[in-house]
């Protein structure tokens, strides 16, 4: 008799025991996967430092490479004189993706031939607005692109 | 004889013994063991003190692990939480957690304070406990107001354009306090840089000693009795023993909620109808402002009896009156142990109790008002 | 300062209409003429608001009160019969000297383009009376410019301009052409576009047609006046074999495939070697060209494309139905789709190598939207089971201190 009642209170124990174990171990473990870093260890800020260089740039065919800004998909292109401009890439007739003309100096949509001039007026075609520009850093190598003046 | 049986093992029993020698505690857990909780039929919102704690705690470890990837500022505050949500692993969870603990917490607070008001535990010899916990209830709202601005969405942007468009009506001094509030004239990053200080430096220092004092004031006091106990004989009444009795069943308590936020923040990591949190689109100061601006729930009475008030109420503008209202009406609710002369005698104070039914009346109305009216 | 400026000008414009209005001829006709007469209408018309008057174009002297005396002016021009029209009006218009006066951006070159017209050759050398003059689309007395809304040749009024004679069975009868390009018009993806979407970038009748000089684009012209818009289109089409048969063939160009007024929007079951294609109006698989093959292919190419691009659209859905963020894996749709609409371009190459080749690039990124939002909906079910773990450790731990608080009670209680 005594003896059943130890087991029955070693069990409860050992319940007790593993249940405090198991639900640290629940609580503890998205913990530590979130303090664990990600693959891309910092967020991205809304100045975006774009993963290629001016270099990468001028070998493309187009002098002109495309970068994801937030949920928006931007271009960014080298203008004469070897400035760099960003555009939105999207146009705004019918959200087809525009593309560089260095041969015309401008910035073309070949869906229905919409014509934007460098700064994003649209100048020709069927595009109804212009597209909105981005503003162009290059600290050394790396180029900074935003929507702020900053 | 009690102390000895709670501790078994050969090893923690050495260990106990251990710091026993060095800092006597076995003088408090005998004090803790004499300690007795009356049992009544409300007996079930002792709990709720506890319950705020437990949030509480989760609120602080949560919050720190956000504090590891938030980076405040207007380039980077929204970005940072919507890096937390996708890109951590169990990010979205941990600021689930956080978002659900705050409001619960909000709530078990509200529930613990009227059950403290209406049972007129408050009395002599407990003021200051009463006094002390009002003043915690102001900073965990300053708590929900600053950390709502902290992701720098379009709804809380406007929320707190709004909310410090408030504190610019006091007189005289409010168009400072309104500057100092918002870091400029506008609500803009330098606002976010004040309110994260606020949010996880400043007010959790004030929280942690006003707290620790809530927490002593309890201890040394013990629950308090209900009222109708005075006249009953000692056999009537039942106890049981605080260590372990009851910090046993707050255990339990607090294993349930527990369960529950974590049931919250899985299934409903946005929050879900009036408590709802998706991150949404960042701020945008030129964007139109959404067409419903609402504040959280707990402002809401605030928010709606502010908007029922006439334009100008003699002289004096109809919110700044309103505002007026509500600060004295605070300042009261915050005085009662010392205005209710009746329930230090033992007596219960029958304007006292309407006053309070008053209160909650009003609080729940102008609530549901807030949100069925448009 | 400005403000003056401002009330000044206001004055002189008042002034200006108050002569207008007040010269002898309105005077008088405004007694015999309903509102609806040249009287009143006139009013609205761009010439009277630039300040030109009714002797500018009818000739005579607006100050004198006898009509007869009016009719007995020199330079007395009167109203001028359906056939005098297009001179009448050219007098100023085509007077480059005088239009750079009142408007250096308008073109003096309408006649000489009107005269090239369909219906300025049935004018001039038919003295057709019923054929369209300036006045059948640019209104009388309410003559307004293109870019004003109420203006019958603004882009969204000119196809029912064009329609009140074209589309009007009964006054077309004898001229043996067709009267239903107006509800085809209203069918097609252009007419769609500017009708319903209202957009302004759509062609209307004069886009293809030319305005002064309106006459159906030939077949040789045919893919250079549509590749003013579809400039790829037309660059791929000039470079396959296609342009060269369908020259030798004499077929119309786009026309062949695209029709002309009932340009429904492309779909990929115009091509296959199959009907309902288009392709096998042509070509059949002993015709020696490769015909039917190269369309297989190309169809093939884009249905998978298409399916593909269904699927992960689905899969994605589902996952963000389920609350999970799937904004990257939405832009990487977004690119797939541009590939797709580059892929249907390409069709014009009538290249199946190209065609395939484009659209596995898309059906590549398409797999690679399904595969993560299959994870995102994987990702999903993890935490739910996860949940459910925890629950079950924390409800066993509940339970066992419940127990443990029922013992202790009992033995505190027996103490």
């Amino acid at each position: 008799m005594a003896s059943d009642k130890t087991t029955r209170r070693g069990f409860l124990e050992f319940v007790l025991g593993g249940g405090v174990i198991a639900t640290l171990g629940a609580i503890f473990y998205p913990m530590f996967k979130y303090i664990t870093p990600p693959p891309v260890a910092e967020a991205k800020l809304s100045q975006l430092k774009l993963s290629f260089t001016r270099a990468d740039i001028e070998a493309e065919k187009q002098k002109a490479k495309y970068f994801k800004y937030g949920r928006h998909l931007g271009i960014i292109f080298l203008e004469d004189k070897n400035v760099l401009g960003a555009l939105s890439a999207i146009c705004t007739h019918l959200q087809c993706t525009v593309q560089n003309r260095p041969d015309w100096g401008i910035i073309w949509c070949a869906c229905h031939n919409g014509k934007y001039s460098y700064d994003g007026k649209n100048i020709s075609g069927p595009p109804p607005r212009p597209l909105f520009q981005f503003k162009v850093k290059e600290v050394g190598d790396t180029i900074f692109v935003s929507l702020e003046d900053s | 004889m009690n102390n000895k049986d709670n501790v078994q093992s050969g090893l923690v029993k050495n260990v106990y013994r251990w710091i026993d020698d060095r800092f006597q505690i076995n003088a408090l857990v005998d004090y803790m063991s004499h300690k007795e909780v009356p049992v009544h039929r409300h007996s079930a919102f002792y709990y709720f003190g506890g319950i705020a704690l437990f949030l509480f705690i989760v609120q602080v470890i949560t919050g720190i692990l956000l504090l590891m990837y938030y980076r405040p500022g207007a380039d980077s505050a929204y970005e940072s939480v919507r890096f937390i949500i996708t890109n951590v692993s169990f990010g979205w969870l941990i600021r689930a957690l956080h978002s659900w603990s705050a409001n619960l917490m909000i709530f078990a607070v509200f529930v613990h304070m009227f059950s403290v008001y209406f049972t007129s535990a408050y009395r002599k010899p407990r003021e200051l406990t009463w006094v002390s916990g009002m003043l915690l209830l102001a900073l965990a709202l300053f708590f929900g107001f600053s950390g709502y601005l902290l992701p720098w969405n379009q709804l809380s942007f406007f929320a707190t354009r709004v909310g410090t468009g408030m504190a610019g009506i006091a007189p005289v001094i409010g168009e400072k306090l309104l500057i100092i509030l918002r870091g400029g004239e506008e609500v803009t990053g330098a606002t976010i840089g004040r309110f994260f200080g606020l949010h996880v430096a400043i007010l959790p220092g004030i929280f942690t000693v006003l707290l620790s004092a809530h927490l002593i004031f309890i201890q040394r006091q013990g629950m308090s009795e209900p009222l109708e106990w005075k006249n009953k004989g000692a056999h009537e009444k039942r106890y049981i023993k605080f260590f372990p009795s009851f910090l046993m069943r707050d255990l339990l308590v607090w294993l349930i909620v527990l369960n529950v936020l974590a049931v919250l923040a899985v299934v409903f990591p946005d929050g879900i109808g009036l408590v709802h949190w998706p991150l949404g689109i960042k701020a945008d100061p030129f964007a139109p402002p959404p067409a419903v601006i609402r504040p959280e729930w707990y402002f809401m009475f605030a928010f709606q009896a502010l908007k029922f008030l006439p334009a100008h109420i003699l002289f004096i503008e109809g919110e700044l009156l309103g505002m007026g209202v509500f600060t004295v009406g605070g300042i009261i609710w915050a005085l009662v142990p010392f205005l209710d002369k009746k329930s230090s005698k033992g007596q219960k104070s029958k304007f006292f109790q309407a006053f309070g039914c008053f209160v909650l009346a009003f609080i729940i109305v102008m609530t549901f008002l807030g949100y069925i009216l448009k | 300062m400005l403000y003056r400026i401002i009330l000044f000008l206001g004055f002189f414009a008042a002034f200006q209409t108050t002569y207008a209005a007040t010269s002898n001829c309105l005077t008088c006709h405004r007694e015999f003429e309903d509102k609806s007469g040249p009287s009143y209408k006139i009013t609205q018309d761009i010439h009277f608001q630039k300040g030109l008057g009714c002797v500018d174009c009818h000739g005579g002297d607006a100050t004198l009160d006898d009509m007869d005396a009016v009719r007995a002016q020199k330079n007395w021009r009167g109203v001028p019969n359906h056939l005098q029209v297009p001179e009448f009006c050219a007098r100023c218009h085509s007077n480059a000297k005088y239009m750079h006066n009142h408007n250096p951006m308008l073109p003096t070159d309408q006649l000489e383009k009107y005269k090239t017209s369909v219906h300025g050759k049935r004018l001039f050398r038919k003295k057709d009376m019923k054929v369209a003059n300036c006045i059948s689309c640019h209104t009388v007395h309410e003559i307004n410019n293109a870019k004003a809304p109420h203006s019958s040749t603004y882009p969204l009024n000119v196809p029912f301009t064009c329609g009140k004679c074209h589309a009007n069975a009964k006054y077309m009868k004898g001229y043996n052409i067709p009267t239903d390009q107006l509800e085809d018009f209203k069918q097609s993806v252009h007419g769609q576009a500017l009708l319903v979407k209202k957009d302004l970038g759509a062609p209307a009748c004069n886009s293809c047609h030319g305005n002064h000089g309106a006459a159906p684009p030939g077949v040789q012209s045919l893919a250079a006046v549509c590749g003013n818009c579809h400039a790829i289109e037309a660059d791929l089409f000039d470079n396959s074999p296609h342009k060269v048969a369908f020259e030798e063939n004499d077929y119309p160009m786009c026309e062949t495939c695209h029709s002309n007024h009932k340009i429904v929007k492309p779909n990929d079951s115009f091509v296959g070697d199959k009907k309902p294609a288009l392709c096998v109006e042509c070509h059949s698989y002993d015709d020696g060209t490769n015909g039917l093959a190269t369309a297989k292919a190309i169809s093939r190419a884009l249905s998978e494309l298409v399916a593909t691009q269904a699927q992960a659209k689905k899969v994605l859905d589902n996952a963000a139905l389920k609350g999970m963020m799937t904004t990257d894996e939405e832009f990487r749709l977004n690119e797939v789709n541009q590939v797709l609409i580059h892929a249907r371009s390409l069709v014009h190459t009538i290249n199946a190598d190209s065609v395939v080749a484009e659209a596995e690039k898309g059906i590549k990124k398409a797999d690679t939207v399904k595969i993560n939002a299959s994870a995102l909906i994987g990702e999903y079910y993890f935490r739910r089971k996860g949940l459910a773990l925890a629950t079950l450790f924390i409800t066993i731990l509940a339970i066992a201190l419940y127990i443990k608080i029922k013992r202790v009670d009992k033995k505190l209680a027996g103490k």
